[in-house]
């Protein structure tokens, strides 16, 4: 296939002449080797180094002081549910049923399509610059989210760029009004 | 009118650009390859648009998969040494030098402490048939043996190399936040607050903004 030898035309003429070896080698069995290695690596290697999302935790306090603590403000507070089935239940202002002042607040479903939480949360934006967002995975009763919901969430963050947010534990009363509205 | 000959070419070409060529991807793919090693468990890391890579080295890795299990593992060997050493010392189990050698030989494990040493002795066909049966390993209030392993693993890599530990949680994306969640509270209990959550990258959606 490659270099086809050259030879056998040194003793024309019955004049002897010094036998010139010839300078190329059959370089096909090396070739074969290369390129057999060179597909191995190139099957077997890896680049994607993995890549990380950050997350930072607040610190625990040892004695929390519920009167130090800061209220959020209902005009800011936007919950995130993410109940199972890859879906998201979310809803503006406080959940508070032991104070009637407060008004009940409307669970609303979406899911993680970009037409879906991310743009509740661009057009909360607009109206309220600085929502403070609480992330709560639904977990009660052996029904659960997923892992990849709150990645997928906490990306969600990144993307819609909040910069308050924060991940919880799903409180009982917002597991109630679930309940209460027949969610799941 | 002499016969005119055909040129016969030579069907032989010049090969040694490829044949330089070949060679050079060789090389190159030769010196940048790292096998991947034999992990206990296989997850599958859910996707996220963050582009931030992990650091080469001094991570550890906190595996959980859809099963509930943690499994923990460490990239450098003296590391893992020290941290079966001292864990091992807390709850009264010591390995013998082949064992130990064997450990650190292990990308990770799902292992109780306990049953560590059995383990250890087996080949590696017989522990990849017993890593799908495992229980992982015990990370609840009462029997909390990852955070042991956490902390002695930081507490080694700060002695040996003097330089801080990157804790890296691996989840399958399937596995319970339930899990997850649980994992990241009892880290927080011994104030480790800064996690990394492994994600496979996928494309920044292009049209958000305003």
């Amino acid at each position: 296939m490659a270099e086809i030898q050259q030879k056998g035309d040194s003793g024309k003429g019955g004049k002897k002449r010094a036998k010139k070896a010839s300078t190329k080698i059959d370089m096909t069995p090396m070739v074969d080797l290369a390129f057999l290695l060179l597909t191995f690596f190139m099957l077997t290697t890896t680049f994607a180094k993995p890549n990380v999302m950050q997350l930072t935790m607040p610190v625990k306090e040892k004695n929390p002081n519920p009167e130090e603590q800061t209220k959020i403000k209902a005009s800011q507070a936007v919950t995130v549910i993410l109940a199972p089935d890859d879906k998201v239940f979310y809803y503006f202002g406080l959940n508070e049923p032991t104070d009637p002042s407060v008004p009940v607040p409307e669970i609303k479903v979406t899911d993680f399509s970009a037409n879906g939480i991310r743009k509740v949360l661009l057009d909360r934006k607009r109206q309220q610059p600085e929502p403070i967002i609480l992330i709560e995975p639904y977990v009660y009763d052996g029904k659960e989210a997923k892992y990849k919901n709150m990645v997928d969430m906490l990306d969600e963050m990144n993307i819609t760029d909040q910069k308050k947010y924060a991940l919880v534990d799903i409180s009982k009363k917002d597991v109630d009004l679930i309940k209460k509205q027949n969610l799941l | 009118m002499p016969k005119v000959k055909p040129h016969r070419t030579s069907p032989s070409l010049d090969m040694t650009p490829m044949v330089d060529l070949a060679f050079l991807l060789v090389t190159f793919f030769m010196l940048t390859t790292q096998f991947r090693p034999d992990e206990a468990v296989v997850v599958d890391p859910p996707s996220s648009t963050s582009d931030l890579q992990a650091p080469d080295s001094d991570i550890l890795t906190l595996t959980i998969d859809n099963k509930k299990r943690v499994f923990f593992g460490y990239d450098k060997a003296p590391v893992k040494e020290a941290a079966l050493k001292a864990v091992g010392a807390k709850y009264g189990v010591s390995f013998t030098p082949t064992q130990i050698k064997q450990f650190s030989l292990l990308p990770n494990f799902g292992v109780p402490i306990t049953q560590l040493a059995s383990y250890l002795d087996k080949d590696t066909e017989d522990r990849k048939a017993l890593n799908k049966t495992l229980p992982g390993i015990p990370y609840d209030s009462l029997n909390n043996q990852m955070i042991d392993w956490v902390i002695e693993a930081r507490k080694a890599n700060a002695a040996q190399f003097k330089k801080p530990t990157f804790l890296v949680i691996r989840g399958d994306g399937n596995a319970d936040v339930q899990t997850v969640q649980k994992v990241i509270k009892e880290l927080q209990e011994k104030d480790i607050n800064r996690f990394n959550l492994l994600t496979s990258l996928e494309m920044k959606p292009s049209f958000v903004g305003q």
